[in-house]
């Protein structure tokens, strides 16, 4: 089967899930984004490698936080942006979602990045693209249902690697809705990608999804067990909607079972370091004390986004259908 | 109509399970009726002479689930296309459910479609009528009154019925006046909204998921409420291993249960979903290999009694969106010739492939809808179809008669040709 991300010659020409991807890109995406830290440290944060092409940030599904980290880092790579919010489902009285993507490729769009609450539409939109010969428009998905978030997943990675160095002898822990996660799918299949022996899935059972130890992955129901030596703990963002009612009791038991604290993350080996996609909920899954503490990178794990994200969008950019 | 006319099918490798043949033989076909096989009734002058040399000659299909959109979703297909799409497709009796708009729960509307169907004059078609009103699980329907307008028995299609006591009161019903109750088993909580089987691959993919347990939970309701109301019940498209093996112990147990299987489950599994393909986006889900393989062996041991084509027209809008949003269903009708002998095809070594593939897309069917077709006996009404087993068509939207132009097999390359389509007596379709 044709894998719809990379084109002919294996290069990427889209960037749908970090699933299959070849480690060499998942590398080379990372260099490429090392290079681009530092231009956010500089006094002119820009760079013309997408001067004269145009982004377009279609948000099917409401997110004012990726969508800003995707527009600053077209705007540091001297790209026209469009915000479109489209929060509406496609299947709402209107336009089409493809009547919409061919509309906006009439009006010469670059790129693509596509936020959307159902699993695998932008795999929709890149194949429509391909089969009607518009190849040279890229799709980025910011993010597909339960499925994929892949520039967070890379982000994750980079900042895996800038503490960590080496991903061969990691232990890394993923705390929390796993099920309805497509930041844990993401940084599954990232991690095992990149060689990390032990990647462990910690939550209660009604979070946890099936078929997980098939993914390479260590199951803990028990999350002080589950913390034991680890090098890496990803903590997930439980929402609001899901804390009360037929998969969890309430927000306070989940804290009590789930939260991380300062005495749990002491379980952790001592230079551990606690990663967030953001927004945090303290008190849900998070204690101000960890949130707030040495070990967190939450907030440098914004940073490396702009970056990993201006890596993406500049590598596809060079990339011809 | 030319029913009348006198025809003679010569040189066809005829097969007609029923009556156990499987030989070169001449069909001899009078006033719409089979008048002969083997040697010309005395006094046979056929008006028209068909040369089947090559070809093979067997009862026209019967096709246990089949939606022909009408009334109601014409946008989706019209009687016209379908009707057609199945002559082609050599099903000459065919069995549609209930969920049309408005429901097929008055007599009133069964009455028009029947007759819509006959004056279409291609295959036969026997609505099922709705078990509840509207299909809401609520109130029993008129069962009486729709069976003499020609219900062939009664169904919820996909809507189960969530009242346990309004379930087993239907079946009670039913078993007074001796109909049969079509049910799909699925519970109506445990995955609902799901869109793939729950498994690894559901999981992966973030699609949420139909356990298997949906339908073996049901299962045990229904099989509960036989055993109290003595009602009989065809299970209609099972999908998992497990269920199968509920269903094997029942008949064991000798309840009057038959149950048929979906011809895409017979092939597919949940990995040919691929990159999102929503013409994978079926009701129920394909499911894993396992229960692929568990479908195809009881095929051969005789759990499942008949493959339907589960045809489902679909039009383009509504596929094109995101899989989840995609309507399910995939198009059937020429298709399930080809796909019945492709499984025959891997059945390799066993020399009654062919027939028994034949068998449970012809003979079983019917039986298992008390219906009197699906064979050559001598008397029967003239159902039959003419096909090349050797010939290969590449599955393409233009291929297709039917108004659904999609299926997961699109791109396939299939054997099988049908060149001629008979329904009593006369031609309904000739290529």
């Amino acid at each position: 089967m044709h894998n719809p991300q990379l084109n002919k010659n294996g290069e990427l020409q889209h960037l749908l899930t970090i699933e299959g991807l070849p480690k060499s890109i998942i590398n080379h995406i990372l260099d490429t984004a090392s290079s681009f830290v530092s231009i956010s440290d500089r006094e002119v944060k820009k760079v013309p490698l997408m001067r004269g092409k145009s982004v377009f940030n279609l948000f099917f599904e409401n997110s004012t936080r990726t969508r800003t980290t995707f527009e600053i880092a077209s705007k540091r790579l001297s790209a026209d942006v469009i915000n479109l919010n489209i929060a509406a489902s496609s299947t709402a009285k209107g336009e089409s979602l493809l009547d919409t993507i061919d509309n906006l490729a009439a009006m010469h769009a670059d790129m693509f990045v596509v936020r959307h609450s159902q699993s695998g539409a932008p795999y929709l939109i890149a194949k429509h693209l391909n089969d009607t010969k518009q190849n040279h428009v890229h799709v980025v998905n910011a993010g597909d249902g339960r499925h994929a978030h892949p520039t967070q997943g890379l982000l994750d990675m980079y900042t895996i690697r800038h503490y960590k160095k080496d991903f061969t002898n990691l232990r890394v822990a993923i705390v929390g809705d796993i099920l309805h996660s497509r930041v844990a799918r993401s940084d599954i299949h990232a991690l095992t990608t990149l060689g990390v022996p032990e990647v462990r899935a910690i939550g209660p059972h009604t979070l946890l999804p099936g078929g997980l130890e098939q993914m390479g992955v260590r199951v803990f129901t028990n999350i002080d067990e589950g913390l034991k030596d680890v090098d890496v703990i990803i903590m997930l963002r439980l929402q609001n909607e899901r804390m009360s009612g037929a998969l969890l009791p309430s927000a306070g038991e989940y804290f009590k079972s789930y939260g991380l604290t300062p005495e749990r993350l002491a379980l952790a080996k001592p230079d551990a370091i606690v990663m967030h996609p953001g927004p945090i909920n303290r008190g849900v899954e998070i204690d101000s004390r960890v949130a707030d503490g040495s070990q967190a990178v939450i907030l440098p794990q914004v940073t490396f986004g702009i970056a990993t994200r201006m890596a993406v969008m500049s590598i596809l950019a060079g990339t011809h259908g | 109509m030319n029913s009348g006319m006198k025809l003679h099918i010569k040189n066809g490798r005829v097969i007609d399970p029923a009556n156990g043949i499987d030989a070169v033989q001449d069909l001899f076909i009078a006033d719409g009726k089979i008048a002969a096989v083997g040697s010309a009734p005395e006094g046979f002058a056929a008006e028209r002479t068909i040369d089947a040399g090559g070809l093979v000659v067997a009862p026209g299909l019967v096709d246990l689930s089949a939606r022909l959109r009408e009334p109601g979703y014409e946008y989706k297909a019209t009687l016209e296309s379908e009707m057609q799409a199945a002559v082609q497709g050599g099903v000459t009796t065919l069995v549609c459910p209930p969920d049309t708009d408005p429901v097929l729960d008055e007599p009133g509307l069964v009455e028009m479609l029947k007759h819509r169907a006959r004056i279409l004059n291609q295959a036969n078609v026997h609505p099922l009528g709705a078990l509840t009103v509207g299909l809401k699980g609520k109130a029993l329907t008129e069962m009486a009154e729709l069976t003499e307008a020609g219900c062939i028995g009664f169904a919820q299609a996909e809507e189960p019925i969530e009242d346990t006591t309004v379930l087993m009161r239907a079946l009670q019903y039913a078993k007074t006046f001796g109909y049969t109750v079509w049910l799909r088993p699925q519970d109506p909580h445990i995955g609902r909204g799901g869109i793939a089987h729950a498994g690894p691959l559901a999981s992966r993919m973030g699609l949420s998921g139909v356990p298997v347990m949906s339908e073996t939970i049901a299962l045990h309701t229904i099989f509960e409420l036989m055993r109290a109301t003595g009602a009989r019940v065809h299970l209609c498209r099972i999908s998992s291993a497990a269920a199968l093996d509920l269903i094997r112990s029942a008949k064991q147990e000798g309840l009057p249960v038959t149950c048929d299987a979906g011809v895409h489950h017979l092939h597919m599994t949940d990995a040919d979903i691929g990159f999102f393909d929503s013409n994978a986006r079926l009701t129920p889900p394909l499911r894993s290999q396992r229960d692929r393989e568990a479908i195809r062996a009881a095929l051969l041991d005789g759990t499942i009694d008949a493959v339907c084509s589960d045809h489902t027209p679909v039009d383009d809008d509504e596929k094109l969106l995101p899989f989840a949003e995609a309507s399910p269903g995939a198009t059937g009708l020429e298709l399930l010739l080809s796909l019945m002998l492709k499984w025959a095809e891997e059945q390799h070594g066993q020399a009654d492939a062919l027939p028994q593939a034949i068998r449970k897309i012809t003979a079983d069917p019917a039986r298992t809808a008390g219906l009197s077709a699906g064979t050559l006996s001598v008397g029967a009404s003239a159902d039959v179809v003419l096909f090349d087993p050797r010939v290969r068509w590449l599955v393409a939207p233009s291929a297709l008669a039917s108004q659904g132009k999609h299926t997961p097999f699109l791109g396939y390359e299939l054997s099988g040709q049908v060149k001629a389509t008979i329904v009593a007596g006369h031609l309904a379709w000739e290529r």
